[in-house]
């Protein structure tokens, strides 16, 4: 089950992409729809909007309702979810290969047919508000949103993806259901299933269920680029608590530029292997990169570190975010990380290092293609910001990377100008019991 | 347009007595392998009896103290050596504290299992703790302490045990408090691995493409060879009554946006008679479709919470049968009434024949997902055998659940559910 082997898409007449990939191991299928959409696609007023409509989609047609959509899919013992993220937003459906079926008719249907009832709005208004409170609940959120606001003053990546509180306070059935109709359409969308199926029977299916669905039209864009950065930013957000965090984030490329490979090599000498899957597959531990070397073990500036580097349509950011050790300071953890960075900007990495992240990434890719469900992941995300020839000429471009190579990217992005550096810093203890 | 089946009849993947070997190695460890030969990984797994429960009183989360520290260092290899090789190959090995046992997982390029494999028995057998490495470990547990503090989530179910098993050896967390884990010394560390880990009652599993002559000969060589004649016996927990009456406790945790609830009560062992009823009853009550009955009602009719659910969490001792939802402060009493409501409701009627068909076909169908990995086999073998289910336990599966009735639902809810009778624990900002 190699994630390397090429699969062409076929499109319909009204613009639909299809993917299909044949696994026989088990007897399961995972399908996948993906819609160009997501809080890129937000104007101030509305930020949230895409999250919500996702959550809208779990409400019913006029063929089925929101419990028996629900029902239908629990019966088969499958296991269904959506996600929201900054470019996209994607449905998938992973079942016992003969009820498929019911996954394909309840997409087809809700591309185009979700009812939008005032209560079902005004109910789902508070569902949504919990979420982000629940979110709030964690110190991490905040400061991820107010380093999001630092980094993007221009580009709609500005907005955590669950929205503002006062938008989520006034966004009305009317503006969700523009929405919708906006943004989910056959053209706008990727379908992605692997697994248990023949090819041709599949396709002819897709092809009954979508081709009478209008292309609908292109669909409007915010374009604002973001200016380069100029200077550093820093910035503390206080709360309750007794651990200092920190996030020290740097602009990127997008996915799709050449120097995205030698970046992810970067975070990997630094900061331990990238976890590419989003189903199975696990992680690798992080224990003998540069960072937790340096500043969890050598210097104990900080209980934990990690990077991250996500894959996205527009340029966006490297995160490193660590926990501070009690007994140090921020300054300290600075320091040490810029001495880190200073040392890779200096010198190229070993090719041992290099050799290593090559073979990191073969593991990810092995466990990762064990699972359906990822398979047909990587099919639809990647065309979200490339294409699947990314995923296939992934470990190539990895192994093409240069220690030259990882050098220049760490010299050119990795610049205190470039970069937002965010701090947690409790301000008080706050516990007792009722 | 009628409805496809796009399946290919010739997959039978459920792992069963023909398939699975299960033999004793020469030290007494149970050794449990099924081949995958469509693989390129291997997922190994097992435990050993030195959960929680042997925690002292004063020094509660040593024993998670103690498997947090194996890896840090053993008589013929660092910290950084024992992550290099790991990490080297993209292999991952960890190590983790529950209850009962400690228990292990990895996973690894199939070729590089005598790696994991080598690894595994020398960060078992030989870890020397580190004086150094201690004390990095014990900076890690407590600021691990002081964000459980501000948890909202943490600190609720903490409390939820804490009332529910009042006396009783579950009644502590596993991560310990602030204070115990500074009381714990290198010497508690050493000494807790030397009675408490080793072959007795040691299951290992591994699942991957080999034939199992080749692997059981490598867990021969690697873990074979264990002794330790100061293990202790595996403690068994007594039962745990039910509450006699309802208790609340709210825990105060400033400028926090949602208060986190948990409701519930003891719940059942998983070798008891009823445990599958009381399964199929919890996902009625709290799971199936989008949370089950209790989701209906808080989320989607009240539009109360983002989550809401109900959860059966039944090992070897006195398991747990609770609710909970993450709600605003204000909609606390409201979200409680209406579990409250719900819970009575379960315990009074039956639930429907649609509503035990939806169940059980949930449960039937979502089997092979859940073995599609070998990790995922690794952990249902692994289960199998800590509660003894049978080499065919999966294969009888089905017949379980169909056997399932509305009456043996209401029977086992009767069993341990009473609305007059919980404990609730909230935590969140001031009430």
């Amino acid at each position: 089950m190699s994630l390397l082997e090429t699969i062409p898409s076929v499109f319909l007449k009204n613009g639909l992409e299809i993917k299909l990939k044949e696994i026989h191991s088990a007897p399961l299928i995972s399908s996948w729809i993906w819609y160009r959409v997501g809080s890129r696609d937000e104007i101030p007023g509305k930020h949230g909007i895409s999250h919500w409509v996702e959550h809208m989609q779990f409400k019913g047609t006029e063929k089925i309702s929101s419990d028996d959509m629900e029902k239908s899919i629990a019966r088969t013992g499958g296991v269904w979810n959506a996600f929201t993220y900054l470019d996209w937003t994607t449905y998938f459906e992973t079942m016992p290969a003969d009820k498929i079926d019911l996954a394909l008719e309840l997409e087809a249907d809700r591309m185009v047919n979700t009812t939008y009832d005032e209560k079902e709005v005004e109910s789902e208004r508070t569902v949504v508000i919990s979420e982000r409170q629940g979110r709030e609940n964690s110190p991490g959120f905040w400061l991820s949103e107010a380093l999001h606001n630092a980094a993007f003053r221009i580009h709609p990546y500005n907005h955590v993806i669950i929205g503002d509180q006062v938008d989520l306070e006034t966004i009305q059935k009317n503006d969700l259901n523009r929405h919708y109709k906006t943004y989910y359409s056959p053209k706008n969308a990727v379908i992605a299933i692997a697994g248990d199926f023949d090819k041709d029977q599949m396709s002819k299916r897709i092809t009954e269920l979508y081709q009478d669905i209008p292309a609908g039209d292109d669909p409007p864009r915010v374009n604002r680029p973001e200016n380069p950065q100029r200077g550093e930013h820093r910035l503390t957000v206080e709360g309750p608590g007794e651990t200092v965090l920190g996030d020290v984030v740097y602009h990127t490329p997008s996915a799709s530029e050449p120097d995205f490979f030698p970046l992810l090599i970067l975070d990997s000498v630094l900061s331990g292997p990238q976890g590419l899957n989003m189903f199975g597959g696990g992680g690798i531990s992080n224990k003998t990169s540069r960072l937790y070397k340096k500043m969890v073990e050598d210097t104990e500036v900080v209980v934990d570190i990690h990077g991250g580097l996500p894959a996205t349509i527009d340029p966006y950011l490297y995160t490193i975010n660590f926990i501070l050790h009690p007994n140090s300071t921020t300054e300290d953890a600075l320091k040490i990380l810029d001495g880190e960075i200073q040392r890779l900007q200096d010198a190229p990495p070993s090719v041992d290092e290099l050799k290593r992240a090559v073979k990191q990434t073969q593991a990810l890719f092995a466990y990762g293609g064990e699972s359906i469900t990822n398979q047909a992941f990587w099919m639809g995300f990647s065309e979200m910001f490339a294409n699947y020839e990314w995923v296939t000429s992934y470990l190539d471009n990895i192994a093409r990377v240069t220690p030259d190579d990882v050098q220049r990217v760490a010299q050119q992005y990795l610049q205190p100008k470039n970069r937002i550096v965010g701090i947690y810093q409790p301000h008080e203890k706050g516990n007792n019991n009722q | 347009m009628t409805k496809q089946d796009f399946s290919t009849p010739k997959i039978n993947s459920l792992p069963g007595p023909d398939d699975i070997t299960r033999i004793k190695l020469k030290n007494g460890i149970t050794f449990l392998f099924r081949p995958n030969m469509n693989s390129m990984t291997t997922s190994i797994g097992g435990y050993v009896q030195a959960g929680s429960i042997y925690d002292p009183q004063d020094k509660l989360g040593l024993a998670d103290f103690t498997t947090s520290t194996l890896m840090r260092g053993t008589r013929t290899q660092s910290f950084q050596e024992i992550f290099d090789s790991l990490e080297s190959i993209g292999a991952s090995l960890g190590i983790g504290c529950g209850s009962h046992t400690a228990g292990f997982g990895g996973k690894a390029l199939a070729e590089d299992l005598p790696t994991l494999l080598k690894m595994l028995a020398d960060v078992l057998m030989n870890p020397i703790f580190p004086k150094q490495d201690v004390e990095r470990v014990r900076s890690q547990l407590l600021t691990g302490l002081d964000l459980r503090a501000q948890d909202t989530n943490d600190m609720a179910m903490l409390d939820f045990e804490n009332l529910l098993y009042k006396d009783h050896p579950y009644q502590n967390p596993s991560d310990g408090y602030i204070e115990t884990i500074k009381a714990i010394r290198v010497k508690d560390l050493a000494n807790f691995h030397q009675k408490h880990f080793g072959p007795k009652d040691m299951t290992l599993v591994v699942v991957g493409p080999f034939e199992p002559e080749s692997v059981i000969s490598l867990a021969e060589e690697y873990l074979g060879s264990w002794l330790n004649e100061d293990q202790a016996d595996a403690m068994q927990v007594p039962d745990m009554p039910h509450p006699e009456t309802s208790i609340q406790k709210h825990h105060v945790i400033d400028e926090k946006s949602q208060t986190d609830l948990v409701v519930g009560t003891i719940g059942p062992s998983r070798n008891w008679e009823g445990y599958y009823s009381a399964l199929l009853g919890n996902s009625v009550l709290g799971q199936f479709g989008m949370m089950g009955r209790i989701g209906e009602s808080v989320r989607k009719q009240a539009g109360l919470a983002y989550y809401a659910y109900s959860a059966l969490s039944a090992s070897i001792g006195p398991g747990q049968w609770m609710v909970s939802a993450g709600v605003a402060p204000e909609n606390l009493d409201k979200a409680l009434d209406l579990i409250k409501t719900e819970l009575r409701k379960f315990v009074d009627q039956p639930i429907s024949n649609e509503e035990l068909r939806d169940v059980q076909s949930n449960y039937i169908g979502k089997l092979p997902l859940s073995l599609e990995s070998n990790a995922g086999v690794a952990s249902a073998l692994l289960t199998m055998e800590q509660h003894q289910l049978g080499l065919d336990y999966l294969r009888n599966y089905e017949k379980m659940i169909r056997e399932i009735t509305p009456e043996s639902i209401l029977e086992a809810a009767r069993a341990y559910l009473d609305p007059d009778r919980l404990v609730i624990s909230s935590a969140g900002p001031k009430l």
